[in-house]
């Protein structure tokens, strides 16, 4: 960054390098996403997962982490699991309401031929 | 819950971070030596110490799940390095907003026959004849006739955690993976 640091460096209390792998990620004037990912997920770990990407992923892959962190910081039990299991349980209900649904009219449907 | 931390049997944290294994152990009671791989994808994505200090915060009954719930994301970040978990949500969120349509249309077709408006494969007799009309029937649980699906908020979670997941989330139909980061954006972040 050329006018400051970004919010990781402020939050690590560090110079901010020209090719910080944070900063286009994390900037100044979000400081809750980098304290959020660092509470989770550590600084050291976050920045070997970008690292690993290339570089028209990171931003995607900062901003679930940030999601998933945010969940975590929300529900330290289950995080986003929490979200994913409640997702399960709809489709699983849908399902079954599909199922009956089809299965009456299948029965109007006879009905309806042996009335003729 | 396998406990581990006996003399001969240090738990899979204590043996991937080559350490004694000491009674009272954190780890002990959730990272059995038989599951080596759970606790190294822990370790990868969320650090040893990190996953100590989570534990720490929570109340003994609650670690086992969220350990187990720690697992899974960290599992979903290794298959996925970029989406993860939030990959697996926009997967099931675009279910259920299919499954929201097709109920919809099925819904739609049981009040037409219960109208008599789909016509049958037999032709209608020339006679009229005193068919009551049904009226639509009210079912228990109609909560899906409204919306479901999630706008980008937080849930809070209702039962327990599903067991095993195959992680399908990486399945995108048309193989574009332009529209998978689209349609996750859209659906996991509500934007």
């Amino acid at each position: 960054m050329i006018n400051g640091r970004c919010s990781a460096c402020k939050y690590l209390r560090r110079k901010c390098p020209l090719d910080c792998i944070f900063s286009p990620y994390f900037p100044s004037n979000d400081p809750e996403r980098f304290s959020c990912v660092h509470k989770i997920y550590g600084s050291s770990n976050v920045g070997k997962m970008l690292q690993q990407l290339p570089v028209h992923l990171r931003a995607a892959a900062a901003d679930c982490l940030c999601y998933e962190a945010r969940c975590r910081i929300q529900d330290p039990v289950y995080g986003c699991v929490g979200i994913i299991s409640l997702l399960y349980q709809q489709i699983h209900s849908a399902e079954n309401q599909l199922a009956e649904t089809k299965a009456e009219i299948a029965v109007l449907a006879v009905n309806k031929n042996f009335q003729i | 819950m396998a406990s581990s931390s006996s003399y001969n049997s240090p738990c899979a944290a204590c043996k991937f971070l080559r350490r004694k294994c000491l009674p009272g152990c954190i780890f002990a009671p959730y990272f059995p030596p038989e599951e080596p791989q759970k606790f190294a994808n822990v370790h990868k994505i969320f650090g040893a110490s990190n996953v100590t200090k989570l534990l720490n915060e929570l109340l003994p009954h609650q670690r086992e799940d969220a350990v187990n719930s720690l697992a899974y994301e960290a599992e979903a970040r290794v298959r996925d390095p970029v989406y993860g978990c939030v990959g697996a949500i926009s997967f099931l969120q675009r279910q259920v907003q299919r499954l929201q349509k097709e109920l919809d249309a099925a819904n739609a077709d049981l009040i037409r026959y219960a109208c008599n408006e789909i016509p049958t494969a037999l032709p209608a007799p020339p006679v009229t004849s005193s068919i009551q009309h049904m009226a639509p029937r009210q079912r228990p649980g109609d909560q899906f006739n409204s919306r479901i699906g999630n706008e980008g908020g937080f849930y809070q979670p209702s039962g327990s955690m599903p067991l095993h997941y195959n992680f399908p989330w990486n399945d995108n139909p048309t193989g574009d993976p332009a529209e998978t980061q689209r349609g996750i954006f859209s659906m996991a972040f509500g934007t």
